[in-house]
């Protein structure tokens, strides 16, 4: 399989990029996406070239560490998947694929495809935890939690950070991974009684970050590889209502 | 943003309904417009709520415009350098005609003031006979044609807009569900409604 990249350079955060061309083949269908990039890069390395600069960690979709936009669309074309999850499968013998980092102002380039993602947690540190300590986990029904709630909080839960919401948005806007983070708190009873200043004080947090404002355009569910739903967000609003 | 919205959504729903009257006459319409003048009389004068009405609806039209465009400059300030490779939509194709698709909608206000509120436009043109004036509008097909876009443009605005502000004000999530339905429900109805007015001038059924 051949397949021919157009991937975004960058030397550092403030030097200018651009789009190069690199072909390559000797692919198979059952490589992932970042063992496209690992093979286009001994190439380079082998060439005496500069390898392109990405970000992984666990290659198995949980770490939220990957991400790069593919053809317009963060962490490329399949539904529900990262980068790294991501088969050559889902390609033609011979396209020509783009590759680009996500792009926000709040996420500035460190190099190549490589983003610094830390607005995420600075909205995380804004009120994304539960202030009490309650020491270690508790005996698994010493508090009662709801069938439906619980599945709502481990919905959100499955929330990796990775930032492909944002990546997607037209805004611009973290609102989907804001949500996520505010919820899956906000639906349990420890994190009960913090839940509408939370909601407001992360909210802020997002905003003074640079991040857009939400239109509910749909794009971040689409592009979101765990799926979190729009609804998520209808309830950070409610949350923020209440506040 | 939506409460803005939502006023000018309850007006677009009245006007709507108040457009069928044309089908009960000209006297119906004509004398519509003439009661809507004497609505609180002693109180404001002839016309008087009116303008205070006008004044509202202006206020809101001014601030809902306005917060668009914080939006959309915030937008822009979020994301600096755009892609190179634009995928196509995934999400909601109404919630992206959202801009441009109100300015549209701007555009045709303008032109539907000089038209039917002043005359400037009208091919009859006569204050107070709002049933001729539309009459002798709908009589010419571009007008029907530019009117339909303008129309179609709207339903599509308040499809997102209704279902949007649903969902940053909506209470419980079961409403929120319903919110799409409920939405696209209420531009179908509003577009039909509108719509009927100038395809029956142009099928002869209103002459
Ligand atoms: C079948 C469709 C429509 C017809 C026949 C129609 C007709 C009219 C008439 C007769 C008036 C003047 C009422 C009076 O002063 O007595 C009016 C006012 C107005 N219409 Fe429409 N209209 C239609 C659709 C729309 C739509 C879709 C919009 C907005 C999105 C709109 C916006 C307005 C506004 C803003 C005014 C108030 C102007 C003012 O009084 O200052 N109209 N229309
Ligand atoms: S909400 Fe989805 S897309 Fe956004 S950071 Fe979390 S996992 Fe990634
Ligand atoms: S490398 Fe961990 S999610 Fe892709």
């Amino acid at each position: 399989m051949k397949l021919t990249l157009k991937v975004w350079r960058q030397p550092g955060p403030d030097a200018p990029g651009r789009l190069v061309g690199y072909p390559v083949d000797d692919l198979t269908p059952d490589m992932s996406f970042l063992e496209l990039l690992d093979v286009l890069n001994q190439r380079l390395i082998l060439a005496g070239e500069d390898p392109v600069a990405f970000d992984h960690d666990c290659r198995e979709g949980i770490c939220g560490a990957c991400g790069v936009v593919v053809n317009g669309r963060p962490h490329g074309p399949q539904r529900a998947t990262t980068a790294c999850q991501l088969h050559l499968r889902a390609f033609r013998d011979g396209d020509t694929i783009t590759v680009e980092p996500w792009r926000a102002g709040a996420f500035p380039i460190v190099r190549d495809l490589v983003v610094d993602r830390g607005a995420l947690d600075r909205i995380v540190q804004a009120g994304g935890y539960v202030t009490a300590p309650t020491g270690s986990a508790p005996d698994a029904h010493a508090v009662p939690v709801p069938k439906a709630d619980a599945d709502t909080a481990f919905e959100a839960a499955a929330c990796i950070g990775c930032g492909a919401c944002v990546a997607a948005c037209p805004n611009g806007s973290a609102m989907l991974f804001t949500a996520a983070k505010a919820t899956h708190l906000g639906v349990l009873p420890q994190g009960q009684p913090e839940r509408a200043t939370r909601a407001e004080s992360m909210l802020a947090a997002h905003d003074e970050l640079g991040f857009g404002g939400c239109t509910n355009t749909g794009e971040c569910t689409a592009a979101c590889p765990k799926g979190i739903p729009l609804t998520t967000i209808a309830r950070l609003n409610h949350d923020i209502l209440r506040a | 943003m939506a409460i803005t919205g939502a006023l000018l959504f309850l007006y677009v729903v009245a006007h709507a309904l108040a457009n069928l009257k044309i089908f009960f006459g000209p006297d119906a319409l004509d004398g519509y417009g003439h009661w809507l003048r004497t609505l609180a009389q002693p109180a404001f004068g002839y016309g008087g709520l009116l303008w205070v009405a006008r004044a509202v609806l202006l206020a809101a039209l001014v601030l809902h415009v306005t917060a668009a465009a914080q939006l959309a400059r915030r937008a822009r300030k979020a994301r600096p350098v755009g892609y190179a490779h634009r995928a196509t939509v995934q999400g909601s194709y109404p919630a992206r005609t959202m801009r441009w698709g109100g300015v549209l909608l701007l555009l045709f206000v303008v032109y539907h003031v000089l038209d039917i509120t002043t005359g400037t436009l009208n091919p009859h043109g006569v204050p107070g006979e709002d049933y001729r004036n539309v009459v002798a509008d709908f009589q010419r097909w571009p007008v029907v044609v530019a009117y339909t876009a303008a129309i179609l443009a709207l339903g599509l605005h308040l499809w997102h807009g209704v279902w949007s502000a649903l969902q940053s004000l909506g209470s419980t999530l079961a409403a929120r569900r319903a919110a799409r339905i409920a939405a696209l429900a209420a531009s179908v109805s509003i577009c039909a409604a509108f719509l009927s007015v100038p395809f029956a001038v142009l099928t002869g059924v209103l002459r």
